[in-house]
């Protein structure tokens, strides 16, 4: 770690415009991503706490929305962690080529 | 079959402390976990007693809101991929404070970082400690303080001679015992209706009991936060709730260690990916053991001798209902080795904590003055954290509730860690004073929102705080101390200009550290 300090120029990697360019794509898409699943989320205790007949309709059978909402977010956190692994693997190439030349 | 899981354990303790060379091999299994392991040992760490035997209970008496929290502990993970995994691998050494001291001052980053460390995993310690004690008094007939004693000493030996590496195997031993016992106990639930989901369903919504208690809608939300049963506070509590769960795991010190055992960023990202998936389905079947254990186990069965809900004995005694002693044995020991395998990740990132940033760094300036310092160091701070914990387990007594000492934990994990760990990341302007203020604020707002609250100092009806969960207040006070910190004092320009560093590091993994071969 101490020669990396000494050898890597550090400003000038982070001031390329293809670092520039993947960090503003990452926060974007991590921004994004942030505000969906917690609206998501949060729409599940704030539905259930203050809309509880809406939610205690039944749906199947006794299987009401609540119930069926509720696991609807295990669904949502796998498919955004799969959506993520894609993006991320695409990041993982172009943050290679930005330090190519120093490795 | 206790006796044949620590066995087993001590063996795999025997190997790792032979191949204990050295700092990173001790605090960070020699970086050298794959993912699929490190998401089974994430896993294991994760699902404590307290959510095992715990929400399996809160299901079985509060039905849906029970099942919130099965809901919450595994949305929790979204925030740990997208947010904190990767940078904290990428810049990090051993502990949250590494990503922290990077580029801010690190003697007051590291002390503030490790109290909240060490404040987090005590409290989560004792709440396992404290349902250790209680299963084993039920399961093996060895009162509550020679019980706790037994588990404290176990865990002991797991982290102080094997460290990160022992710590790892037993939890992914754990994981896998767990996920068979959650697997099999389904099973028989699912069988016992006939696999029939729509007849189990159709069964959840007129539990009864078997027979012992009024049937009631166990599907229907409101039984636990509704406002008919908690009062107009109720709901927002329920939020509250959610939001301390969804962003306290982030700020989990035992959680985040785990990322520092695996060789890469890209390594860290599929444990998560693992430990999803582990997590995720575990948490769908407390679905069948908890809601089904309402409609198969006889609310006489559930309670204790002064006739109080006894949540923490649903799991185990469902298994003996349906599968017998032999299963009833299994699923004991799979609940015991849970207890140890938390317990045990705890100990090990409290111990971390304290002598990575709290010896060296703190009190001799990040020099080591003799090698292998700080990990012996480690062991002895492993020792005190055990027996400290040993001893308020067993002052508090069984009586205790180990829900509320759980919830405290992530409380001050979401409203002290999370924000300095997204600040210091993405915000170039964050300073040193920001860091403190947020970790002080985050931690003290959290704790004396607990004290006040209907389970703390004042009992339910004189509580001066409505809600039983601080998150949704105290976790934007510690964003906001953070901010406030950082703007009302002047640039730190040493801090901004190292910024650069950490970004490229924690965005391309450049000068990470390396795993260790042997």
């Amino acid at each position: 770690m101490q020669e990396n300090k000494r050898s890597v120029d550090w400003d000038r990697l982070e001031a390329k415009p293809e670092f520039r360019a993947l960090l503003g794509r990452k926060a974007s898409f991590i921004i994004k991503a942030t505000i969906f699943f917690m609206a998501y989320y949060l729409a599940l205790p704030i539905l259930v706490g203050y809309a509880p007949d809406l939610m205690k309709k039944k749906v199947f059978g006794e299987v009401n929305i609540a119930y069926l909402f509720a696991l609807s977010q295990f669904f949502m956190a796998w498919i955004m962690a799969f959506v993520y692994v894609r993006v991320a693997s695409r990041w993982d190439r172009e943050a290679a080529a930005v330090i190519a030349d120093v490795k | 079959m206790f006796t044949g899981f620590v066995a087993l354990t001590l063996l795999i303790t025997f190997w790792a402390a032979k191949r204990n060379t050295g700092a990173s091999a001790y605090f960070a299994a020699g970086r050298n976990i794959t993912g699929w392991q490190n998401g089974l040992a994430v896993a294991g760490d994760y699902m404590s007693a307290a959510s095992f035997l715990g929400i399996s209970g809160m299901i079985c008496f509060s039905g849906y809101d029970g099942f919130m929290y099965s809901v919450g502990f595994l949305v929790a993970y979204i925030t740990v991929l997208l947010i904190v995994a990767e940078p904290l691998r990428n810049a990090g050494k051993y502990t949250m404070a590494d990503l922290l001291a990077y580029r801010l001052s690190p003697r007051p980053v590291r002390a503030m970082a490790s109290l909240s460390t060490l404040t987090v995993s005590t409290f989560y310690m004792i709440a396992q400690m404290v349902g250790a004690g209680v299963i084993i008094e039920r399961l093996i007939g060895l009162s509550f303080a020679p019980a706790v004693i037994g588990v404290g000493v176990l865990m002991l030996v797991y982290v102080v001679f094997g460290g990160m590496l022992a710590t790892t195997w037993v939890q992914i031993i754990k994981a896998l015992l767990l996920m068979a016992g959650a697997i099999l106990l389904s099973y028989l639930v699912l069988q016992y209706h006939h696999f029939s989901l729509a007849g189990f369903f159709d069964a959840v919504s007129k539990a009864d009991y078997a027979g012992t208690a009024e049937p009631k809608n166990l599907l229907e939300p409101g039984l636990k936060f509704g406002v008919a049963v908690a009062g107009k506070w109720g709901p927002l509590d329920l939020v509250s709730l959610g939001l301390g769960l969804v962003l306290g795991t982030a700020g989990l010190p035992h959680i985040l260690v785990r990322f520092y055992t695996v060789p890469d960023a890209k390594t860290a990202r599929s444990s998560v990916v693992w430990a999803m998936a582990i997590i995720g389905i575990f948490y769908i079947m407390t679905t069948f053991f908890g809601f089904g254990a309402a409609t198969i186990l006889k609310k006489a069965l559930i309670l204790t001798e002064t006739g109080a809900p006894n949540p923490n004995m649903v799991a185990p005694i469902l298994a003996q209902e349906l599968g017998g002693e032999l299963f009833f044995a299994f699923i004991s020991a799979v609940a015991f080795a849970t207890i140890l395998a938390v317990v045990a990740g705890l100990t090990m990132s409290a111990s971390a904590s304290f002598a990575h940033d709290f010896y060296s760094n703190v009190l001799h300036h990040g020099k080591e003055n003799r090698p292998g310092a700080e990990v012996k160091v480690a062991r002895i701070t492993a020792f005190i954290v055990g027996a400290v914990s040993i001893g308020i387990a067993i002052y508090l007594g069984p009586a205790v509730n180990a829900a509320f000492l759980v919830g405290l934990a992530f409380a001050v994990a979401a409203s002290a860690n999370l924000p300095v760990i997204i600040f210091s990341v993405f915000w170039k302007r964050f300073n040193t004073t920001g860091a403190v203020a947020g970790l002080v604020t985050g931690l003290v707002s959290a704790i004396v929102l607990i004290l006040l609250s209907p389970n703390g100092l004042f009992g339910k009806a004189g509580a001066p705080f409505p809600l039983e969960n601080p998150g949704i207040v105290s976790i934007p006070l510690g964003f906001l101390a953070a901010y406030l910190g950082t703007i009302l004092t002047p640039r730190d320009l040493e801090a901004e200009a190292k910024f650069s560093e950490l970004t490229v590091r924690a965005h391309t993994g450049l000068g990470a550290e390396k795993a260790t071969h042997h």
